[in-house]
């Protein structure tokens, strides 16, 4: 892959990559040297990359999070179900151990990639970029990766997806995203799940939840679903219909996307003013 | 445990300055941490004494400045403090806020010893 779409640095991560330290000295005769540069600026020149080869192929990326057991992999059955048809789909699964999601979608006639992580609690850039030398992104319109079941961890890495998608199943509670704001703040859309549970468990209320997502300043959509009944499956698909046809003119203009969370100069706003960096000139 | 990742870029980024400064030690590592970025300040000083062990980074003395997370309102246009799970305008209380400050995960500068 690398060969044949090259390392790009973009407009968005250039600044990252090319950031040059100054000079100066302190008291006790120490270099000091300014860096500013994001933590995560090699995961996310990864992630560039990988965007980079979605849409050389034309390919619209999701990253599916939320806890384990919120019904990820079921939402993405009926997915397959419905659009097979429609559109060529693959997954990249994302777990701990075992294959188990992977061959779920598989047993739907869709190829599916499990990563196996070991003991990290997140998927990455690099894990997905590996993922894709096993892969065929020729003729697939859409590519589904359902991170590591976790509502903490999986926020803080970009992979290279055009946008997030946060799971909130009915039986973990609506006031999750107040629990786990980060998350919560990176979704392009909010789908609450598990809704045929309702009737059982009265304690969650949808409209709490969207209060609680709105206390985020989030203007995501928020959608329900049962992937038990179909209900709401519609809204889903409705909604994929609008981001794969975003996705073709974007790839037409030659154009991107980054999730929400990940706008240009993310987490460098303070890059702009360097008052907390303090050099003592000696 | 994500902050042990973190760790291991850090590192890697700042043996990249070392290398570059021809440095053959860091003094100390100053970073800048939101809120809001995933990151907890604590747990990243724990992974960093292990991921660091062995490396030029070794011994460096970890400073890190927690940044407020901080919010423009998008209708009264005031930029106040806010709680993580609460990014509302302090001043009116309307959800349509812009994060301005609080998603910060910068590796800000480094001492070097030469």
């Amino acid at each position: 892959m690398c060969d044949t779409c090259g390392c790009n640095i973009t407009p968005g991560n250039a600044h990252l990559v090319t950031a040059e330290g100054k000079h100066a000295y302190t008291r006790s005769g120490r270099e000091s040297v300014e860096v500013l540069q994001n933590l995560l600026s090699e995961n996310d020149h990864q992630a560039a990359h990988n965007r980079s080869h979605f849409d050389t192929h034309g390919v619209l990326a999701i990253n599916l999070m939320s806890s384990p057991g919120a019904g990820k992999t079921a939402l993405l059955e009926a997915t397959v179900d419905a659009l097979h048809d429609q559109y060529s789909i693959a997954v990249i699964e994302g777990d701990l151990e075992t294959e188990n999601d992977a061959e779920r979608i598989r047993a739907k006639g869709i190829e599916a990639v499990q990563i196996t992580t070991g003991s990290a609690c997140h998927l990455d850039a690099h894990m997905v970029h590996n993922t894709l030398h096993h892969m065929s992104l020729d003729g697939l319109d859409i590519l589904f990766i359902e991170n590591v079941g976790n509502l903490v961890c999986p926020a803080s890495f970009d992979l290279g997806q055009h946008l997030n998608v946060t799971l909130l199943s009915v039986p973990e509670g609506d006031d999750k995203p107040a629990k786990y704001p980060v998350i919560f703040r990176a979704a392009d859309l909010v789908m609450i799940t598990k809704t045929d549970l309702l009737p059982y468990l009265q304690g969650f209320d949808p409209q709490r939840a969207e209060g609680y997502l709105r206390h985020l300043a989030s203007d995501a959509p928020l959608c329900s679903v049962s992937s038990t009944t179909a209900d709401g499956l519609d809204t889903w698909l409705a909604w994929l219909d609008i981001e794969i046809e975003k996705q073709r003119q974007r790839v037409t203009a030659g154009e991107t996307q980054r999730p929400t969370i990940q706008p240009e100069d993310a987490r460098l706003h303070v890059s702009h003013s360097h008052q907390h960096v303090k050099h003592s000139h000696g | 445990m994500h902050e042990l990742s973190i760790c291991h870029a850090l590192i890697s980024q700042i043996e990249n300055v070392a290398t570059e400064y021809q440095a053959c030690g860091i003094e100390k590592v100053y970073l800048q941490i939101g809120a809001l970025s995933g990151v907890e300040s604590q747990l990243l000083r724990q992974a960093y004494t292990v991921a660091s062990l062995g490396t030029l980074a070794d011994g460096a003395e970890l400073v890190i400045e927690e940044l407020p997370i901080r919010v423009r309102c998008k209708r009264c246009g005031a930029e106040t403090e806010a709680a993580a799970n609460r990014l509302v305008c302090g001043k009116c209380g309307d959800w349509h806020a812009q994060l301005i400050s609080g998603d910060e995960l910068l590796l800000a500068s480094l001492e070097l010893i030469h």
